[in-house]
């Protein structure tokens, strides 16, 4: 399956080689889909030149929340509780707003457990990229369905599943994410540029992974699986993250088939186009891109929507530009006329 | 303190200042307003009073009390009689007046139909609301207000309630809408002249302004909670509404823009959200004390019974939060808008697994405020939770309290470790090394940059470096080392108060909202002959100064607002070896605890007790 990275003698804007963005080794599952998102993970960060230590990571319970101990060593980690890892990653963003988030779940943890977290982190647009490993199957716990699973899927010791999935990217639509994604295990290239595009991002980026378990479900005919997804993968366009240090060169011939999504910082994604035009800003669109890919059974990627419009939970507030982490006591405490003005108040 | 009025010899002789009132309404009528005006004018004559609200689960329409004590004495627990009411509630009268003794007043509505068979040794003072408030010519919608503001001032003339006091007390709760309290105060003197002019003063009870009271307040402990958190520098609250706990953080709502602005910056320094649920709460809670904030919640025990999975993943991972539980009747939903001490035992060990906590029991609205900024002290001090356990009575009633004294310690960040103290530190640094041997390891917080500051934080097993382990050995060792903060933490916690009796060889022993009604037991007791020392225990788990207090005494009575005998329990427990001297006492009703209940119950124990003893 996916090979590690290759080290090599290279650095980035930072002056850090890609060795200082790996974590432990791995012990998932000899090639399990998460292990590649590790990857891509840990080279989008280094590609973007963030500094370990201005990410952190925050995860659940699973084996999608046990993977970020395999990248990022050199940043802060948070496994928590089952489903609650949306709730640590809230408490989190208010402590050091230039600290980057990465969230980590899988689909027991969001589409179960976690469901009403997740829509509420999205709902408040807590700025994080919001990354759900999606297989299907709850792993850790040996082989049972899950909220995602598709109907009809059979399982060794389940049987048949009789209920239809949820869907987490229209689930994080319709709460009103600011930027829905959908990417597979198996195409490395997209998934990397998604994940610096929603790192860059302001605003909640939620990433839905089709991840395959090779150890549970990973049958031909399952819809979390190398096989399906490869033969099914359709991906809407053909994505390029382009750093805000970079001139953007398009030649003429790509003239009226690339669209630009300028971000925040200056930098853009660039959106090719496949086979026809898709409106990532157009809600009512992606809502239909997903409805009908459920329904015809295909397996549509690429970024499904994004608004950059959205005030993110932080700037509800009027917060300080220092990190509200490093305000020294002095700064914290209200003076003691403040307390002699309220005691008068209440004599 | 003055003389007493009350005389056991002559029932018709003056009584000044000494009375017990409830003022019976319909929830949702306006009638806090003036139930409010009514005992802060008592306040502002210098008379120690407290107001209790005993109101149902419910928006509007049901039977609500509004109940007010004065004592000159300054005994401000609750009666278990009446003195005076004042009847607006047709629903309730007739069960209303039994509370009443001979001699006892009643103010009443006179719409409301007298029985034939009222108990001739009543006072009866009829109250023609409606044809005042008819010629007061008052707009429909705000009747029901205003037929509350005649009955402040026509009580208020009766029992002597001076103009002056009325006045300033309504300003105050006015303050800052001149035209709404010119209406109100209008309104109120309308009764106050009729009165005057119309109604003979038949009863005994009367209110005589007394020296100011000094350096006094009057609040609620939910308000003052809120304002010790933000004395405290909380930067974050997480919180999901829940009666009792609900008004915390509305008062810190209310005050968090005035007191928290940065000096420097004048911007916001402290974040309040309100989540999804109590889950949420707490996680988001201590998201906010990993990424090294000082963080909250605040909630009820419907609410700490969902938070309790993450209260373990805090225990475990040592992050510092605060957690308030405003206690109400349980279990289950129980009785959302009553009193009772029915969490202590939840929470000294909440949680699966070995998990024991560090908790702080206020008794007075000043304790609410210091135990307030204390908390994040200790949090982050000891790295755990630190549970404050307040109740529905401490937390919105109206209490007395002193003056709110500034923290006299500068804001304590315990073992937080920067990039410069890392640097100094040298390698080898680990998030759980007991490098200190005080159980108390050394932590670093996000966006910290030096490159061996980061670890990862995991509620599953781990070693001294924060990586996952299931090795038999470290498990233990990072297990006892987390229980001897809590074996270490009694010197840092607040200590018990003892008010001595005179030679007394009984104790007695309460904690929290009960500490008004055990003082006044206490002297009760003092008076029927039985001299005991009373002692207040204000944290958990528990110092030598309780082992040596029971230690000293042949028995002790454990008075407590549950029905197993909680704290009583967790004494036995700790002070095995004095075990049997205690004895608990158990009131469940959802009201606050009386004096007099607890002196006729340890009188009746010390008969079957020194019974045994002879």
């Amino acid at each position: 399956m996916e090979k590690q990275t290759e080290v090599k003698a290279e650095r980035n804007l930072v002056g850090l080689t890609p060795m200082d963005y790996k974590g432990k080794p791995s012990t998932l599952c000899p090639g399990c889909g998460h292990n590649t998102i590790s990857n891509q993970v840990q080279a989008a960060v280094y590609e973007l030149g963030l500094l370990p230590e201005q990410v952190i990571k925050v995860s659940g319970i699973g084996c999608s929340s046990k993977s970020p101990n395999y990248f990022l060593q050199r940043s802060f980690g948070f496994n928590g509780l089952h489903g609650r890892m949306p709730t640590i990653a809230t408490g989190a963003s208010f402590a050091d707003a230039a600290v980057k988030i990465l969230g980590f779940s899988g689909d027991g943890d969001t589409a179960s457990i976690g469901l009403g977290h997740f829509k509420h982190i999205i709902r408040r647009n807590v700025p994080m990229v919001y990354v759900i490993e999606n297989n299907g199957v709850y792993g850790l716990t040996k082989g049972q369905f899950s909220a995602t699973s598709d109907l009809g899927l059979v399982l060794k010791h389940q049987g048949k599943n009789m209920l239809p999935p949820l869907d987490l990217c229209m689930e994080a639509l319709i709460s009103g994410a600011t930027f829905v994604a959908r990417t597979f295990s198996g195409d490395t290239k997209q998934m990397k540029e998604l994940f610096k595009a929603a790192i860059v991002h302001r605003g909640i980026a939620v990433i839905d992974v089709i991840s395959p378990c090779v150890t549970f479900n990973n049958n031909d005919n399952a819809l979390q699986s190398y096989n399906w997804g490869r033969e099914h993968e359709s991906p809407i366009q053909d994505i390029t993250f382009v750093p805000n240090r970079q001139e953007i060169m398009l030649d003429s011939f790509e003239q009226g088939t690339v669209r630009e999504v300028r971000l925040h910082d200056g930098s853009s994604i660039l959106l090719h186009k496949i086979s026809q035009d898709y409106d990532p800003t157009d809600q009512g669109a992606a809502l239909d891109l997903l409805t009908e890919s459920y329904k015809k059974h295909y397996f549509a990627t690429g970024l499904i929507f994004i608004d950059q419009s959205k005030p993110t939970v932080q700037d509800l507030y009027d917060l300080p530009e220092e990190p509200l982490n490093r305000l020294a006591p002095e700064r914290l405490r209200p003076s003691a006329e403040m307390l002699e003005q309220i005691n008068s108040a209440l004599s | 303190m003055t003389e007493s009025g009350i005389s056991q010899n002559e029932p018709q002789a003056a009584i000044v200042n000494e009375f017990c009132m409830t003022i019976c309404t319909v929830n949702g009528s306006g009638s806090g307003t003036a139930n409010n005006a009514l005992y802060r004018a008592l306040f502002k004559m210098g008379i120690p009073t407290s107001g209790k609200n005993i109101f149902p689960s419910n928006i509007k329409g049901l039977p609500t009390w509004f109940v007010i004590r004065s004592s000159a004495r300054g005994y401000i627990g609750r009666v278990p009689y009446d003195d005076i009411i004042v009847a607006m509630n047709p629903a309730t009268f007739l069960d209303d007046v039994t509370y009443l003794p001979d001699g006892g007043v009643i103010f009443y509505a006179d719409h409301i139909d007298l029985p034939e068979n009222i108990n001739p040794r009543l006072v009866l003072y009829p109250m023609p609301i409606r044809s005042l408030l008819q010629e007061a010519d008052v707009p429909r919608n705000m009747r029901s207000y205003m037929e509350n503001m005649l009955y402040v001032g026509i009580v208020g003339q009766v029992l002597g309630i001076t103009r002056e006091a009325l006045n300033e007390s309504l300003a105050q709760h006015f303050h800052g809408k001149p035209e709404i309290f010119e209406s109100n105060f209008n309104m109120v003197m309308r009764g106050f002249e009729w009165a005057a002019a119309h109604l003979e003063k038949k009863d005994r009870y009367s209110v005589k302004a007394l020296p100011a009271l000094k350096d006094c307040i009057l609040t609620d402990g939910n308000n003052a909670a809120a304002l010790g958190s933000l004395f405290g520098g909380m930067q974050f609250c997480s919180w999901y509404p829940i009666t009792p706990a609900s008004s915390l953080v509305e008062s810190a709502i209310g005050e968090v823009n005035k007191l928290r602005k940065d000096p420097v910056t004048g911007k916001n320094t402290c974040v309040i959200l309100q989540v999804e649920d109590e889950l949420a709460a707490l996680g988001a809670a201590i998201g906010a004390g990993w990424g090294g904030l000082r963080a909250m919640t605040a909630t009820s025990g419907p609410g700490l019974s969902l938070m309790t999975e993450n209260v373990g993943l805090a225990y475990f991972t040592e992050t510092p939060v605060v957690i308030w539980d405003v206690q109400r009747v349980g279990p289950s939903t129980g009785l959302p808008t009553r009193t009772a001490q029915g969490d202590l035992a939840m929470v000294y060990h909440l949680g699966h697994g070995d998990t024991r906590h560090m908790i702080l029991i206020p008794g007075s609205v000043d304790e609410c405020f210091e135990m307030g900024w204390k908390a994040f002290d200790l949090a982050e001090k000891f790295q755990t939770p630190i549970f404050v356990l307040s109740d529905l009575d401490l937390g919105m009633n109206q209490w007395i309290g002193k003056k709110f004294q500034y923290p006299d310690k500068q804001i304590d960040r315990g073992k937080l470790l920067w990039e410069e103290d890392l640097e100094k530190m040298g390698p080898g640094w680990g998030r759980y090394k007991d490098v200190d041997h005080d159980g108390i390891p050394y932590r670093t917080v996000m966006g910290n940059k030096n490159s061996s500051s980061a670890y990862f934080t995991r509620g599953t097993g781990h070693d001294e470096y924060g990586n996952y382990s299931e090795d038999a050995t470290n498990w233990a060792a990072m297990l006892n080392r987390i229980g001897r903060k809590l074996d270490r933490c009694v010197a840092d916690l607040p200590q018990p108060i003892i008010r001595k009796g005179h030679d007394a060889r009984i104790g007695i022993i309460g904690m929290g909202s009960t500490d008004p009604a055990l003082i006044e037991a206490q002297d009760l007791l003092a008076e029927a002959g039985v001299e005991v020392d009373y002692m207040r225990v204000r944290s958990v788990p528990v110092c030598d100064m309780e082992r040596e207090f029971i230690a000293s005494h042949e028995r002790c009575y454990v008075l407590e607002l549950n029905r197993d005998g909680q704290l009583c329990d967790i004494l036995k427990l700790e002070i095995s070896e004095y075990s049997q001297k205690l004895i608990h006492l158990s009131e469940t009703g959802g009201l606050p605890m009386t004096a007099i209940w607890a002196r006729d119950n340890i009188i009746a124990m010390e008969k079957q007790n020194s019974g045994k003893a002879n």
